[in-house]
């Protein structure tokens, strides 16, 4: 660990044992994949609190018709930053977060292959979230645009838009840098013996995560700078007048963005792939089908695109195959749902907080999906586009999806980071609270969506209100109840049940992966010596 | 890390990072690329930007379509905009002059580009105008106003199930932009 011990003017051997340096500069200047993993997940759910508080304030606001605490624009910039700080502040981190603790463990490395560049695509996302949360306390406010930044309206930011620009330029730079480690990583530092499709799926999707980051990330900072030349350097890409088009930014957008949804959801399905089998006490259904099925939902994301914009005016033809395009993508996701189902089948389950997160997510998943489909046939999309319906839906597939499987993911590898149990109880009060509010808030939207409430608007007719206030009331009992995870974090690694966990954990845990034969907590550093023996029960 | 993955990794961070940059400028490669598209198929209401030749079609006097004329001004632009005909009922093949008028309202000299779209888009690629002030910038005097015309012909290849096709024109105040590319 060379890159490490340059650091220490003390340390003149390459010496592998020692510790993490002393102080709070520790957490500024570490290349340890443990405390990155754990800055990015600190700070994932810092942003969590931030852009849930954001949703708080859409909800009390759209609580009753009429206008009640915010002004318009700053209501439309809540329903943007909470989208952009949710996306590229919570979810996207605190999936990397996951991937730096978890990925050198689970394929037996003794680190991320390039430790520096981990270090400064943390700090590069911090400067970037900042950057961007800075935009709410300039002249004109904060982006108001809707996240997906569609001209000509983005535009008409105040003075905030160059630096909502540079920040997604940032954030752009830090998930590429990330995205490059991490297949670096899988690639050149897995143990003798780990062979590519004896990686746990974790791995498996980040792979296809970080290849997906790689190729996307760079057309929105392409897109985002030709908004910045259109309005400051007099190009013309989206600009009617000097021959462009708006409608051309939709398209450079969604070809970004609709493999950008799948970054979020692809290593969700691979946590949800990892703890389901420990917990039903059997072998992963169908491996190899979860790998073929994970890497053809990446190459389908890239050409889908068009399905966000049916309504611009397609001809017929675009519409039928961006339609039956769509389509496709239910039978891989189909085939993962079946085989976490067959995962179960006949298991002896027990439902820790880990594995009752992990069934949620598998049937509320399959619901976003489900509303995904209906939105995927071009005539009747017409009537959902841009309403409370694909609010709904996209919520759907996000938060009891991506967030539930993020709080298993923390149920099940905390005990393994901190070496104490965390309070079953709580964990368990949590999700059911979480699980019967999260419909409360997200349900009722579909009904909204259907009879024609349009998204992003802070006013509403009358005939919606019930509707409203029911979901508002699910929200504020789904973001109170999130305190608890944040409670039982916190517990946790003070000490939690006091009660001393095994190096498995969870009860054969060793069987599943290599992270469970490391002592718990694992010392600061793991696998500096590869193991022998390679765990196959995920397979 | 010993010396070799040192290289590997290098080698496969310089592979990685080539692709990042290569899909960058994919990004920018999609403006062409749309442009080529729309102007092959007529999509998205974008039509000729230039004076199509004056071709002498069959007229189908069978056949009656009503074209709408609607104009708007960009971002409130300091003009005045109107059609001087707002709905006219013509048959297919036949040649047709409406006017515009449109007025500077402010005391300095403006350059302003008029912006044509049709809808329904996919009727676009049958709307052949002969003249139009769209083609080109327009410079008014101060307070200046003035009549110009378009004049056009509906292709009578036109499919069947279009009977209304509208011409929107929208203004848009360039005097402040320098470089505006107009094509």
């Amino acid at each position: 660990m060379s890159a490490v011990v340059a650091e220490h003017d003390d340390h003149h051997h390459d010496d592998h044992a020692h510790g993490p340096e002393k102080g709070f500069l520790r957490w500024i200047i570490t290349t340890n994949h443990k405390d990155i993993g754990t800055l990015y997940l600190v700070f994932a759910l810092a942003m969590f609190f931030v852009g849930g508080a954001m949703a708080m304030v859409i909800r009390a606001e759209l609580f009753e018709p009429g206008m009640q605490f915010v002004e318009p624009h700053f209501f439309n910039s809540m329903t943007t930053m909470h989208a952009l700080v949710m996306v590229f502040g919570a979810v996207m981190p605190a999936f990397v977060g996951l991937a730096n603790w978890m990925i050198p463990m689970m394929i037996g490395a003794p680190d991320m292959a390039l430790p520096r560049m981990n270090n400064m695509s943390f700090w590069v996302l911090v400067a970037g979230v900042l950057l961007l949360a800075s935009t709410l306390f300039m002249e004109g406010g904060a982006p108001a645009s809707g996240w997906t930044l569609y001209p000509p309206l983005v535009l008409q930011t105040g003075k905030a838009l160059p630096f909502a620009i540079f920040s997604v330029h940032l954030l752009g730079i830090s998930s590429i840098m990330g995205a490059i480690n991490i297949i670096a990583t899988i690639f050149n530092m897995r143990a003798p013996g780990m062979t590519l499709m004896k990686m746990p799926l974790f791995v498996w999707t980040w792979l296809i995560t970080a290849f997906l980051l790689i190729a996307v990330m760079p057309v929105f900072a392409g897109a985002v700078t030709m908004l910045l030349t259109d309005k400051f350097f007099g190009t013309s890409f989206f600009d009617a007048a000097g021959g462009g088009d708006p409608v051309l930014y939709q398209h450079i957008f969604w070809f970004f963005g609709h493999p950008e949804v799948y970054i979020m959801i692809l290593p969700t399905f691979g946590v949800a792939s990892t703890i389901i089998p420990v917990f039903a006490r059997k072998p992963l259904f169908g491996y190899s089908s979860m790998v073929y099925a994970t890497a053809s939902i990446a190459f389908l994301s890239f050409i889908v695109w068009a399905h966000h914009m049916f309504t611009v005016g397609m001809p017929i033809a675009g519409e039928l195959y961006f339609m039956y395009a769509t389509m496709l993508i239910a039978i891989p996701t189909g085939v993962k749902v079946f085989n976490w189902t067959a995962t179960m089948w006949k298991g002896a389950m027990t439902f820790e907080a880990p594995m009752l997160f992990s069934i949620a997510f598998v049937v509320l998943f399959t619901m976003g999906g489900f509303t995904g489909l209906m939105m995927s046939i071009a005539p009747s999309d017409f009537q959902y586009h841009d309403t409370y319906f694909i609010v709904a839906h996209f919520h759907y597939t996000l938060v009891p999806a991506s967030i539930f499987i993020l709080m298993a993911a923390g149920y099940y590898w905390l005990p393994k980071w901190t070496g104490h149990m965390y309070n079953e109880k709580i964990g368990q009060l949590h999700f059911w609270l979480s699980v019967v509010s999260v419909n409360i808030l997200f349900f009722p939207q579909h009904f909204l969506g259907l009879a024609g409430m349009p998204r992003r608007i802070p006013d509403y007719a009358v005939q919606f209100a019930d509707w409203n206030m029911i979901s508002s009331i699910g929200g504020f009992i789904f973001g109170a109840s999130q305190l608890l995870f944040l409670y039982i974090v916190i517990d946790t690694i003070r000490g939690g049940t006091g009660e001393k966990v095994t190096d498995e954990v969870w009860e054969d845990a060793h069987k599943h992966g290599l992270e469970w034969t490391l002592p718990s907590p694992p010392p600061y550093h793991t696998f500096t010596t590869p193991p022998t023996v390679i765990p196959t029960e995920h397979i | 890390m010993n010396e070799a993955l040192k290289q590997k990794n290098a080698k496969l961070v310089r592979k990685l990072l080539l692709v990042a940059v290569a899909m960058f400028g994919f990004g920018y490669a999609l403006v062409p690329l749309y442009d080529v598209l729309c102007d092959i198929t007529g999509l998205n209401g974008k039509v000729a930007s230039s004076a199509v030749k004056d071709v002498v079609y069959a007229v189908d006097k069978s056949r009656e379509i009503t074209v709408e004329f609607i104009t708007s001004l960009n971002e409130a632009a300091p003009m005045e905009f109107r059609a001087e005909t707002k709905k006219l009922k013509i048959h297919p093949g036949e040649y047709y002059t409406v006017n515009f008028y449109a007025e500077n309202k402010t005391d300095k000299v403006m350059k302003a580009q008029a912006i044509p779209s049709i809808s329904p888009g996919l009727a676009a690629e049958y709307f052949k105008k002969t003249e139009c002030f769209c083609f080109t910038e327009q410079i008014f005097k101060a307070r200046e106003g003035r009549t110009m015309p378009v004049r056009f012909v509906v292709n009578p290849d036109l499919p069947k199930q279009y009977k209304t096709i509208t011409l929107a024109y929208t203004f848009f105040d360039n005097t402040k932009i320098v470089n505006t590319k107009t094509n």
